[in-house]
């Protein structure tokens, strides 16, 4: 029986392995050295802030894995001996594959700031990471301030974290306006205002200089190089992941930011793929980066890399951008690209609409020529899915997209509705004479 | 505003403790004339009864209910026994002992709290009432901005079964039991709601109103609550008035007033099997010599159980009546949301489940079916089980243990749901339909699940939402009862209560949307 090897059990190694087994009767294991069962990531957040326990984070129940006939090992893969086919455990046990996975993962950035291995300092991906925040910050005796360290998504994850403890928090963000390298300017700027309103001391254009230690070795406080000196218990450094591969280092498997992969996910090297966070492909498709640190890619490609393995070869071949986000109370949707500022395409032009009040707003990315719709940002209003992305695939007009907005609303039922004010905006702005049309059923439920 | 709180606290467990302790209070002393009203209501043909009790109770005065009931229930038994052997069949009592002593000692109370009822309701209810706003109130400041509230869940004592939850587990438990099977200590309870009873009802209060004035009265409370953690999200404000507008309205006031009317008590929306003594003969003989009204609420009750209710159910799923009508959904959906994450999502407690409620509710039409035979027929037996025999057992087993001690009494270590997930017939009932026809569902939007279980912790009916979200398929249930609380947690957008159309409702996938377009085609035409 051909025997499939995973390092890593995150979202990647896990879809992959729950595919393989579908599709065939292969022997399946999963290495791990951070949990025994698979675990969302996405929710240690939820965890610390007391919204759920850790065994809430595994989706699936300890039995499953036998039931499926899923082995799980846990330990640390020191070294790949490519030649014969097996993997040297950190304990000096070989393993032998026919095939290898490898689904490691990220690890968070750290560069080479003075003091960043403090105690104190840490980032926030792991299960190790949770554990370690419970311990430096139970509370706002122990921990007096927090500084937080670059303008992400796991910044401002980890702000929030802090918060619900009443844990003061500063946040040093190198940008102008928080996370401003994704998100176009109006947004941005109103999750500056969102950041400001739940308390956080957000520091823009402000980079980390020092991390400065106390005599026990544990962090007192950073200075910043807007010469400031910031007394903290706790800095949290979010400045980003990369592919976790160290290990691979001399393995002679191609190696870039990440594990180079082709569209099969196959490294150089023959039965050797990888897939999720840690892999790289040679030629990324569309807009889409190489490294894509993003839960559902990662899911997809263990799709994908699953029918290749089991006899049907398939290229990993995402459709249309999506993703999200919550930004404090604020959801983020995306759908297709909107490009920030900074980096827009000469042809794509913006329609953006504020809520006058509320948190609220959208903006719509359009081909300036064509006016081709080329994708859609919204915080606090929720999209269908399944609506935005047929039109992505139909090249519909951004004004036909305005017309048929309200088929695209996924809010609660009985959530007040901004479709109206929306397109009287747009037609504001750019003289057009657009009626909403109502949400049809028909239109949400058919296949065109 | 945390000092607020803190006194809020403070009033609320003095009116607990206040109320906590009447049961064993009072003095009691039954007079030869009361007695004999109580036996010309309650139709005592028991000479050997009355006189047993005018020798040992009448003129006594007995402190507290621990001499007074014993005693009374004694002469009950005795007098049954005797009339047994005598072969005086009518003259025997069939009534519990203990109602009858609760009967009694409604009548017999004296002293401070029979004095001083408007004060004693603001000792217990009133300070209770005040204390628990003022403790839910400052939170509309405290809690910031609108948004998702779920903060310190399982850091806090109560609400991660600590030892407050078991202690308010033990309470509510000793509360039922004592409601159900020892209704004579509530008699003090009683006095201080008596003069709402009497603006309403023109009756003195029974424990029923006492259950009935509290349980609308701890719902209101609670649905501040309500109001003031779920203030961004419209769906919760919309469903938590309507729940508390039947609970008012439909299950307190309007029964008080069909009985000052001389109507039969009803609660209009209390639809059979739920109401499991809808056909028992004696609702159905009272219902048939109360004239119009008592045949319009025989014909209502039907059609309510067989059209309304089915047709409802496939407009807008089971939650039109769960969690947006019924009176227990109410009450879980207010008293219960605290404790909602404590539902299992086991696939153990799904089979569990399944067994139980399609159980109770094969039972509840079984003793239906017999009691409908035995009613029309006149005979007391059907192939030789005693009609009377099933339907005490259904209300003793499920009628009080299921709905009462278990329902509510489980709620802050099991969940708010347990009867409504593990025994309700008409959730059983509504479920077949939400399951097999009905345009309800929740849509999975696309590919954007990350799994993070908010989901599926906060599912009161402990379906494992996130199972389902994170494959891309819809829940289609017949547990959901729609509360929307999963719609609310998602922190990505990912679901939607909605009514569409059938086709489509129910989508198994393998992939998801976002992948290879080919990849998902291959994958999930299977079906």
């Amino acid at each position: 029986m051909e025997h499939i090897v995973i390092i890593g059990n995150g979202i990647s190694g896990i879809t992959a392995a729950r595919h393989i087994r579908k599709l065939s009767d292969k022997k399946i294991t999963v290495i791990s050295n951070e949990n025994a069962y698979f675990f969302s990531r996405t929710a240690l957040m939820y965890v610390y802030m007391g919204h759920m326990k850790f065994e809430h984070t595994q989706p699936y129940e300890n039995w499953f894995w036998k039931k499926n006939r899923i082995e799980l090992l846990t330990a640390y893969v020191e070294r790949v001996d490519t030649e014969n086919k097996k993997l040297i455990l950190q304990n000096l046990q070989e393993i032998n594959f026919d095939k290898l996975i490898i689904a490691t993962g990220s690890n968070p950035n750290k560069f080479g700031w003075p003091g960043q291995d403090l105690k104190g300092v840490q980032g926030l991906y792991s299960k190790q990471d949770l554990e370690m925040l419970e311990a430096n910050a139970p509370n706002n005796e122990v921990c007096k301030r927090a500084v937080i360290v670059g303008g992400g998504l796991i910044g401002i994850e980890m702000a929030e974290m802090l918060r619900s403890r009443d844990i003061p928090v500063t946040f040093l963000v190198r940008e102008d306006s928080f996370w401003n390298i994704v998100l176009p300017k109006g947004e941005s700027q109103m999750i500056n205002e969102h950041i400001r309103e739940h308390h956080i001391d957000l520091q823009l254009n402000t980079n980390l200089e020092t991390i400065v230690s106390d005599e026990h070795g544990r962090v007192k406080a950073v200075t910043t190089d807007k010469g400031e000196t910031i007394a903290c218990n706790v800095v949290g450094l979010t400045a980003g992941v990369s592919p976790n591969i160290n290990f691979l280092k001399d393995s002679g498997i191609s190696l870039g930011k990440g594990v180079k992969v082709n569209q099969y996910l196959e490294t150089n090297i023959a039965d050797i793929y990888a897939i999720g966070d840690c892999a790289e492909q040679h030629q990324p498709k569309g807009n889409r980066r190489p490294v894509e640190a993003v839960w559902y890619t990662g899911r997809m490609m263990g799709e994908a890399l699953a029918q290749t393995i089991c006899g049907r070869k398939t290229p990993y071949n995402p459709g249309h951008w999506f993703n999200s986000a919550k930004f404090l109370d604020i959801e983020y949707q995306t759908y297709g690209w909107v490009f920030p500022e900074a980096v827009k395409k000469e042809y794509e032009e913006h329609f953006h609409w504020r809520h006058p009040k509320e948190k609220i707003c959208i903006t719509i990315a359009f081909h300036k020529e064509s006016r081709q719709f080329l994708g859609i940002n919204t915080l606090g209003i929720r999209m269908r899915h399944e609506i935005v992305d047929r039109w992505l695939t139909q090249k519909r007009s951004v004004e036909s997209v305005l017309e048929y907005l309200k088929d695209a609303n996924f809010d609660p039922e009985f959530y007040s509705q901004y479709e109206k004010d929306i397109v009287a905006h747009y037609n504001n702005i750019f003289g057009t004479n657009i009626n909403p049309k109502k949400k049809s059923w028909k239109r949400i439920f058919s296949k065109a | 505003m945390k000092t607020i709180k803190h006194i809020g606290l403070v009033l609320f467990l003095v009116g607990l403790g206040i109320f906590s302790l009447l049961p064993l209070t009072g003095s009691f002393t039954l007079s030869a004339d009361n007695l004999a009203t109580v036996a010309e209501n309650q139709n005592i043909r028991s000479e050997v009864f009355v006189q047993e009790l005018e020798r040992k109770v009448v003129g006594k005065t007995f402190n507290g209910l621990s001499t007074f009931s014993p005693t009374v229930i004694k002469a009950l038994e005795d007098a049954n026994t005797q009339h047994r052997k005598d072969k005086e069949y009518n003259k025997i009592m069939y009534v519990s002992p203990h109602d009858m002593v609760a009967n009694l000692a409604k009548v017999s109370g004296e002293g401070f709290l029979v004095n001083n009822k408007v004060l004693m309701w603001f000792l217990t209810f009133g300070l209770g009432i005040i204390g628990a706003l003022l403790f839910i109130l400052p939170d509309a400041i405290l809690l910031g901005k609108k948004g998702i509230k779920n903060n310190g869940i399982y850091h806090s004592n109560s609400t991660s079964r600590g030892w407050i939850a078991w202690l308010v587990f033990v309470y509510l438990i000793t509360f039922y039991l004592l409601l159900y099977f020892r209704p004579e200590y509530a008699v003090n309870w009683t006095y201080t709601v008596d003069p709402i009873s009497q603006w309403l009802s023109g009756n003195p209060a029974g424990h029923w109103f006492v259950y009935g004035f509290m349980y609308t009265t701890v719902m209101t409370v609670m649905a501040a609550r309500m109001y003031i953690k779920y203030r961004h999200n419209a769906y919760q404000m919309v469903r938590t008035t309507s729940v508390l507008f039947f609970q008012i309205v439909f299950a307190f006031l309007i029964p008080e007033i069909m009985v000052r009317l001389q109507m039969p008590y009803y609660d209009f929306k209390n639809a059979f099997p739920l109401d499991y003594d809808f056909f028992f003969q004696w609702n159905l003989r009272s219902l048939l010599n109360s004239g119009g009204i008592g045949l319009f609420i025989l014909v209502w009750g039907i059609v309510l159980t067989l059209i309304i209710v089915p047709v409802m159910v496939y407009f807008f799923g089971k939650r039109w009546y769960c969690s947006w009508v019924c009176g227990c959904g109410g009450l879980a959906e207010t008293l219960g949301d605290p404790y909602r994450q404590h539902s299992s999502k086991s696939l153990f407690s799904w089979k569990v489940e399944r067994w139980l409620v399609h159980g109770v509710l094969v039972f509840a039409v079984g003793m239906t079916l017999m009691t409908l035979y035995s009613f029309f027929t006149e005979s007391g037996t059907v192939l030789g089980i005693r009609t009377q025999s099933v339907q005490n057992t259904y209300s003793l087993l499920i009628g009080a243990f299921f709905a009462g001690v278990i329902g509510t009494g489980f709620y802050p270590i099991f969940g708010n749901r347990v009867w409504c997930r593990f025994g309700c017939p008409l959730a059983a009932y509504l479920g077949f339909v939400q399951r097999f026809k009905s345009r309800f569902r929740i849509t999975t939007n696309g590919g954007q699940c990350i799994s993070c279980g908010n989901c599926s912790v906060y599912c009161e009916q402990g379906i494992d939402v996130r199972a389902y979200a994170q494959k891309g398929e819809n829940i289609i249930r017949s547990s959901c009862v729609g509360c929307g609380i999963c719609s609310a947690v998602c922190p990505r957008g990912v679901l939607k209560l909605e009514n569409g159309p059938l086709k489509g409702r129910i989508n198994p996938t393998d992939v998801l949307l976002g992948n290879d377009v080919d990849l998902m085609e291959l994958m999930n035409k299977k079906s």
